[in-house]
């Protein structure tokens, strides 16, 4: 039996980039807030500057609870599943206070205007029969200027670097021209330019394109009273030295000051209860063997996009049989990844690079080919792809960028890296825009379970016409730059494009909409079906954008917590 | 410096300098290993117990090793890096079971077993000979067909294991010297990767200048060298 604890105002499950902006902004309203975490804390001593011990890329000692409960894979509904291995590059989740924000790279885009509105805009531009057959795409239910000032805001609580390309409506080309009109500039200036990253951004000036410095979470100067980045290069470790814009150094510490957040680590969440109205009334835990019954008049969902919606389907009830907030069997729907990192290399013989001095959060990007900055018309895709090159070369990875041709291993492989591995440069679309299909879902694995006995998640997904069409296009662009830089050869790494559905850009399960019956949460992110539940993160993005969406879950979750203060009373009733 | 406390926003930069600490000790013991060079590490790693492998697994893997990544014209090889005391290690901590309870590698130390004996029963039956006792020419022989999946007695097959002991092998001569392996920076002089150094001026990231090496570790920082969760 369960051991009932006090009643508190909300609920909190998931304290990552987005859990760690929702409990700040809750408890700055002065609302009590439990945020139960199934990782532990981490310092800055425990981020070691080490590619073996890397969370994101080796993953050797795993997380916790996401090891245990690896989601399972099948392209579509009449393949065998296949059980997902860790690969490099794909771990998603982190399990600890700051979540991944701890070790993600940095980058913090905002969308764009066009990618709230992608559906309706694609067929007003190009007609309805330029929607790829099967594709649930969808405007969202806001728009960019919407969410502006809450972009702001969290980009000022985090401390963004970057340089503004659009501050209301005057455009700087020395930023993005094609960001969305921004209040003002961002808090910090970009990090450190670079020999490389201004070699590609000449080279993309002479192509007529028009590059500007990745936008970093990486602090380009003291922020807050910590350290200005020191460029060690280690950002997939977490910071040594908290210079980086992960919620468990500002924000979450700023929420436990008000005395009105109380942290629970290692708290396993196995259920949100409901009552017969299907309000949701608490949330079932595990803690050290022991179950704990944490009630609340709110609760609010802020874990990765798999167990979001693992959560909600394994919370059955009288009131949701199928699944909390499942009763239009919407949960799961409209899954999409965008997390296939497509990086070509170019070599520049005799040059040192030196793109192992720094951080990949210095870099050099574009958007012309993104979202729908050129004409798409006879190119069978729809969106794009915001990439560029840069920085940050850690050696297990150089050590694997030989071009087709060259073995990989034996004294010929060794030749080729003692000449060339200083001289590779990267390009890499970060994120290119896949759409959600009908047939493509997340649901309860029906033979897999994790060692408590709980089914992981089976993801159906996979790329089509769409999304290769849209591939080869991105590919031929970074080629082009990176000849146009001085890359004497150019290729992309074997296989790609990789379809990951095991991704640490996820979207979709816990679809946000007006319609019920098309989607689980509402405008605000709040359950269509139990009013008091909200739904954080990715897993309610119509579209994945063609960006890393980190600032845009962080800027959403704050919305929805600003939403849940400014109407407390009919929420929580 | 074992104070720093990165939370007071103490200057990182003064990090750089640092070498007190137990991770000096360990740098001097590494360099010492390089200097005394080949027959010095085989004396050094006879008089170093294994802590998973026999002594004859351990033949296997460092001959293999020693052919995916050769001592040659450009340099040290596995071998003087020591990938086989990385494997060693590998097998024996924690390290063993991951990449998750998914992976069917998860038990190292029985995939390693089952690989090595398969690679002698392949070499005594094409080339009459358990593989560390052969030739160079013919080793590689081995290796090819073991990556190209043409080699016989292997379980499921010999490319996977060819696959495993290619990635430890990587690991073990570009990853931290923490490990056991990059002794002596081998495998990151090779890359002209400069070590981990906590700061990189704006001199070190313009193209074509000539980056400083560190040839330091993680733990070489006294900051990290008393903290080992995660290593």
């Amino acid at each position: 039996m369960a051991e009932q604890l006090k009643k508190t105002d909300v609920v909190l499950i998931g304290l990552g980039a987005a859990g760690g902006i929702v409990a700040y902004v809750l408890t700055q309203a002065g609302l009590n807030v439990v945020g139960l975490e199934a990782g532990g804390r981490l310092t800055g001593r425990d981020e070691q500057l080490n590619e073996l011990a890397e969370s994101t890329n080796y993953n050797i000692f795993g997380r916790p609870k996401f090891n245990l409960e690896t989601p399972t894979w099948r392209p579509n509904a009449s393949t065998p599943t296949i059980v997902s291995t860790m690969v490099p590059g794909a771990n998603p989740m982190m399990n600890g206070v700051g979540g991944s924000s701890i070790h993600y790279g940095t980058m913090s885009f905002r969308l764009n205007p066009w990618n709230f509105k992608m559906r309706s805009e694609t067929i007003k531009r190009y007609g309805a029969s330029a929607i790829p057959a099967g594709s649930t795409v969808a405007d969202w239910p806001l728009t960019y200027e919407e969410l502006e000032p809450y972009y702001d805001k969290t980009e000022y609580e985090i401390g963004v670097s970057g340089k503004a390309g659009n501050i209301s409506g005057k455009l700087d080309p020395s930023g993005n021209i094609f960001e969305g009109a921004r209040s003002r500039e961002y808090p910090l200036p970009p990090l450190r330019k670079t020999g490389y990253t201004e070699l590609l951004a000449e080279s993309a000036r002479r192509l007529g394109w028009h590059p500007f410095p990745l936008p970093s979470t990486a602090h380009s100067q003291p922020f807050k009273g910590t350290p200005a980045c020191t460029y060690c290069s280690f950002c997939h470790n977490g910071c040594f030295i908290n210079a980086k814009g992960s919620t468990d150094i500002h924000a979450i510490p700023a929420a436990e000051a008000t005395r009105k957040l109380s942290v629970v680590t290692q708290a396993r969440v196995t259920r949100i209860d409901t009552d017969n109205n299907g309000r949701v009334t608490g949330v079932v835990y595990l803690k050290d063997g022991k179950e704990f019954f944490q009630p609340a008049s709110v609760v609010l969902l802020a874990t990765y996009t798999y167990e979001n919606t693992r959560l909600l389907l394994l919370s059955t009830s009288k009131a949701y049989p199928k699944g909390l907030s499942n009763n239009h069997g919407q949960v799961g729907k409209n899954f999409m990844v965008n997390s296939t990192v497509q990086a070509s290399s170019g070599l520049f013989p005799g040059r040192k690079l030196n793109r192992a001095s720094a951080l990949s959060g210095q870099g050099t990007m574009v958007d012309d080919w993104a979202d729908d900055n050129f004409d798409h018309s006879g190119l069978g895709f729809i969106g794009g792809a915001v990439f560029g090159g840069g920085m940050g070369a850690t050696p297990i990875a150089m050590s694997g960028t030989t071009p087709p041709g060259v073995p990989n291993w034996g004294s010929a492989w060794k030749a080729w890296l003692k000449a060339n591995a200083n001289s590779v440069g990267d390009c890499a679309t970060r994120s290119f825009e896949a759409l959600p299909y009908e047939d493509y879902y997340l649901d309860l694995d029906p033979t897999k379970r994790d060692p408590l006995g709980f089914p992981v998640i089976r993801i159906t997904y996979d790329f089509k016409d769409n999304e290769y069409r849209l591939n080869r296009f991105i590919t031929e662009k970074i080629s082009m730059w990176l000849k146009e830089a001085g890359a004497t050869q150019t290729w992309t790494s074997p296989g790609t494009p990789t379809v990951r559905a095991l991704a640490n850009h996820a979207f979709g399960g816990a679809r946000m909409g007006t319609d019920p019956e098309a989607s689980v949460v509402d405008r605000w992110c709040f359950s269509h079906e139990a009013p008091n539940l909200g739904v954080i993160g990715a897993s309610t993005f119509p579209t994945a954008g063609a960006r890393n969406p980190t600032l845009t879950i962080q800027a959403m979750a704050w919305r929805t917590a600003d939403h849940l203060v400014k109407n407390w009373k009919s929420i929580a009733v | 410096m074992e104070d720093f406390d990165n939370r007071d926003g103490t200057n990182p930069e003064a990090l750089q300098a640092d070498t007190a600490g137990r991770g000096l000790s360990r740098r001097k013991l590494l360099i010492g290993v390089g200097l005394v060079g080949i027959a010095g590490v085989a004396a050094a790693a006879e008089s170093e117990p294994l802590k998973s492998l026999t002594a004859a697994e351990a033949a296997t893997v460092g001959a293999i090793v020693a052919r995916l990544i050769p001592t040659d014209e450009n340099g040290p090889g596995a071998r003087e890096a020591r990938v086989d005391r990385y494997i060693d290690r590998l097998l024996s901590g924690p390290h063993n079971t991951y990449r998750g309870p998914n992976n069917p590698n998860s038990n190292l130390t029985d995939a390693y077993a089952a690989g090595l004996k398969a690679v002698d029963a392949y070499a005594q039956a094409t080339h009459g000979g358990p593989f560390a006792n052969l030739s160079p020419d013919k080793q590689d022989v081995i290796l090819t067909a073991m990556q190209a999946n043409s080699a016989t007695g292997f379980t499921p097959n010999s490319r996977m294991f060819f696959n495993l002991i290619r990635l430890h092998a990587v690991e073990g001569m570009f990853g931290d010297p923490y490990y056991g392996g990059n002794a002596n920076f081998a495998g990151w002089d090779l890359l002209d990767f400069p070590g981990i150094k906590l700061v990189f001026t704006e001199e070190e990231q313009k193209l074509d200048v000539t980056v400083k090496k560190a040839h330091k570790g993680t733990t070489d920082y006294a900051f990290f060298g008393d903290n080992r969760r995660g290593m």
